[in-house]
């Protein structure tokens, strides 16, 4: 009823194969980019933008980098943490070499980086799949962790082993450093996840993209039909590892401050593989979907739980209690989504917005 | 059925989410946020540190109604060791009038260190984070009392030099390979010329902590007459065990003030006697104030820990970091003439308060560790430490005070600190007149 295309003809290709072919969709994005865009930043408190919106902003940009490769193209990767983490000592390297650039030129260009080492790490993908790609791309993770233990030159022979982020600016605002206020950062972290999403977006229904799903259906009918594997994979694993090292150095710059190398160790990897799985492999709505559950669900549950448990308990909860509900809730959920929902929370929405066109006459 | 659970479950979240709007705290109250971890691979040092802490403010508000008549609030943010957990308890609890934050992990507190000047609110990193931050004049809004790690490992050297000479000895250095355990490297590298001894390192990756066979084999191979030790957590008693495998001479294995608590030690039982640790909280309870905790909060039941487990190190060194911040509190309240103080006024008892000889017998802490002064150049107090050792069941304190070797370690604490500030624009410096 409210959610009907009846009377919404196409009468052109373009209008066909739009990204949202049914209008209340684009009203829908429209509305949803207004808030986050306009009311999030005005009305959110500091906490809510600094330590919810920021990060799952960030998680939900690399989720989209490995959806591209584990959903799109179907080469799963445990490198992601170490991929982030390229960008992000990339970045820091450029800014502490040419101060005054905008700093959000590096924080993309070190996308870059990361996306050469992503590709060659990809290499073992052409002669090997499944379980034995995910154990080549553990390597990376660990390989990749040693060289920023083991290089001091990437973090600038700093006596603590960290980087530390540096006060920068871009087009005259502060941006990065703690002087730099809450709306900024998240703007600047909105648009680029905005952009790059749309970009993402293109990518996938375009050729490219359309090589990377023939090459995970079936890779062998992929090539008989022209798909070259060796473009279709590295170009999957260089376009993934672009968006995982921008969020890598958005993470460390716009929303941490400082980094150690635990930050990128091999929990930050299963992290984003659970949050695609959770939301919908192949679905660009199921990464922020995703990132979401896995990121901010926590967080409400450590937050809000040991108030509820004083109101309807005799008994409190104390913070670290709360915390261990929060982990178990999130395992059982992962669990029980992978045996009611596999395709994820993607999928999902996909079946309450067949339900919601249909709806009140489903027959 | 599910729609009723998703319903209800929802309806339940809305209500909580209204009522965690901010608590408002009274106008003389002190607000402290703990940043816990009685979670996680570190629990085992992270729960009694948390318990010792809460416990001595409890006490002060059960037998003194708080600290200059302001009752203490202590909440706990579990952050489970991590630093993004970290700075989201930062963030969440900030705009409660949060005094200091003591970010127990050293990952957390390079985090917090840019965000104090901003926020206004200080930091003690109580002997971890930052060694460069001992420098007042850089780091105004962070503390680290009593001893940088610098300043503690030049002890550990001059109680080894103490023991038979240095000069010509192999140090063994084995540490956890993360910013942690390589913090002391730049000391050793100064210091191995002028005190005449060669050093050998001995990285630990951090998922290897429970497997160091292959590093002792290494050990073994080098020969080092003395073994240091920067570990924590899992890595004390695996390398302990592991010593004790190679017949290593215990007494020769001397252990930072992380690397000694009673958890790590227990697990390892009668091979690691002998085994040496730096620390600078008295063990056990025979102290005053101790007994009052005893009384006045745990025999009340209002401890979250066992009472077998009250003077252990880790329970005395979370005590002692409340009885730095209370005697700052203290300091703050005199110098401002407000009960409630905020942040800002924090700092400047942190800066300011004395807890001298006289102070720790008043407060019942007598012989409890060495004395610290607070100063605006000096934020370490280069605190002197003292070497307990493993007697098979339990620690005993081995020797008198050590003082660091602050004429060597304070000109590279300076060079650190000038390191720091320069990749930093807009950095906020002091001047201490």
């Amino acid at each position: 009823m409210f959610y009907r295309e009846a009377g919404q003809y196409k009468t052109s290709y373009e209008a066909d194969s739009a990204k949202f072919p049914i209008r209340q969709d684009k009203w829908f994005i429209w509305f949803y980019l207004a808030i986050a865009f306009i009311a999030i930043p005005y009305f959110g408190g500091q906490f809510f933008l600094d330590a919810i919106m920021i990060p799952f902003l960030v998680f939900a940009l690399a989720a989209v980098g490995l959806n591209i490769l584990t959903g799109y193209t179907g080469q799963i990767s445990l490198g992601t943490g170490a991929f982030m983490g390229v960008g992000a000592y990339a970045c820091y390297k450029m800014t502490l070499a040419f101060p005054d650039v905008n700093i959000i030129v590096f924080i993309i260009a070190s996308g870059i980086f990361s996306a050469i080492i992503g590709a060659f790490f990809g290499l073992p993908s052409l002669r090997i799949k499944g379980f034995y790609l995910v154990v080549t791309t553990l390597a990376a993770q660990f390989f990749l962790e040693w060289a920023f233990i083991r290089i001091p030159w990437l973090y600038n022979y700093n006596p603590s082993g960290a980087i530390e982020v540096p006060q920068r600016e871009a087009f005259g605002v502060i941006v990065t450093g703690a002087s730099a206020s809450s709306e900024v950062r998240y703007l600047v972290v909105l648009s680029v996840v905005v952009i790059m999403t749309w970009f993402a977006s293109n990518i996938i229904s375009g050729r490219i993209g359309r090589s990377w799903m023939m090459i995970r259906d079936m890779d062998i009918a992929a090539e008989l039909m022209g798909v070259r594997p060796l473009y279709a994979k590295l170009s999957a694993f260089a376009v993934s590892s672009f968006y995982c090292g921008v969020a890598g150095a958005l993470m460390v710059f716009i929303w941490q401050g400082a980094a150690e190398v635990e930050v990128f160790d091999y929990n930050r990897s299963f992290q984003i593989l659970f949050m695609i799985i959770l939301g919908g492999l192949g679905s660009l709505l199921g990464c922020f979907l995703g990132a979401a559950v896995i990121f901010i669900f926590p967080i409400i549950i450590h937050n809000i739980l040991p108030p509820i448990w004083a109101i309807i308990t005799p008994w409190t909860m104390s913070s670290s209690q709360a915390d261990l509900v929060a982990a178990v809730m999130i395992g059982v959920l992962i669990v029980t989504f992978l045996i009611m929902e596999p395709h994820g929370l993607a999928r999902l929405w996909a079946i309450m917005k067949q339900k919601l066109r249909v709806w009140p006459f489903p027959y | 059925m599910l729609k009723k659970i998703i319903l209800g479950a929802a309806s339940i979240a809305v209500a909580g989410s209204m009522y965690t709007t901010t608590p408002a705290f009274a106008e003389d109250t002190l607000y402290i946020p703990s940043l816990s971890y009685r979670t996680g691979a570190f629990a085992g040092a992270g729960i009694p540190i948390s318990n010792g802490y809460a416990d001595y403010f409890a006490m002060l508000n059960a037998r003194d109604g708080g600290i200059g008549g302001a009752k203490v609030v202590v909440e706990e943010c579990e952050t489970g060791y991590k630093a993004d957990k970290g700075v989201e308890c930062y963030e969440a609890t900030k705009g409660n009038g949060a005094l200091v934050y003591n970010p127990y992990s050293t990952g957390i507190t390079l985090q917090l260190i840019p965000k104090a000047p901003v926020d206004e609110i200080p930091i003690l990193s109580m002997g971890y984070g930052l060694s460069a931050a001992a420098i007042g004049e850089k780091f105004p809004w962070v503390f680290n009392y009593p001893a940088s790690y610098w300043s503690q490992m030049s002890s550990i050297l001059k109680y080894i030099d103490s023991q038979g000479g240095i000069k010509g000895k192999k140090i063994g250095f084995i540490y956890l390979d993360v910013g942690y355990g390589k913090e002391p490297i730049p000391l050793l590298d100064k210091l191995a010329p002028e005190m005449g001894f060669e050093w050998v390192g001995f990285p630990v990756a951090g998922k290897d902590m429970q497997n160091q066979a292959a590093t002792w084999l290494n050990v073994r191979k080098e020969r080092p007459d003395w073994m240091i030790a920067w570990s924590f957590g899992a890595m004390t008693p695996t390398a302990v065990k592991e010593a004790a495998k190679i017949r290593f001479p215990m007494d020769k294995f001397v252990g930072n003030w992380w690397s000694g608590g009673h958890a790590d030690l227990e697990q390892v039982g009668a091979p690691g006697k002998g085994y040496l640790a730096a620390n600078f909280s008295g063990i056990g309870t025979d102290f005053p104030a101790l007994q009052d905790v005893i009384k006045h909060v745990v025999d009340a039941g209002n401890s979250k820990a066992n009472k077998e487990d009250i003077g252990k190190v880790n329970y005395n060194r979370g005590l002692f970091n409340a009885v730095i911040m209370a005697e700052a509190i203290r300091s703050a309240q005199a110098k401002t003439g407000k009960k409630g103080i905020n942040g800002a006024d924090m700092r400047l008892g942190l800066e300011n308060f004395v807890l001298d000889e006289a102070r720790l017998k008043e407060i019942g802490l007598e012989g409890f560790t060495a004395p610290v002064v607070g100063s605006c150049a000096d934020h370490e107090g280069a605190g002197s430490i003292f070497l307990q050792q493993w007697n098979g069941s339990d620690w005993e304190r081995v020797s008198d005070l050590i003082a660091p070797m602050t004429e060597v370690v304070r000109p590279l604490l300076e060079e650190a600190a000038d390191n720091y500030v320069k990749e930093q624009t807009d950095w906020k410096t002091q001047s201490c007149g």
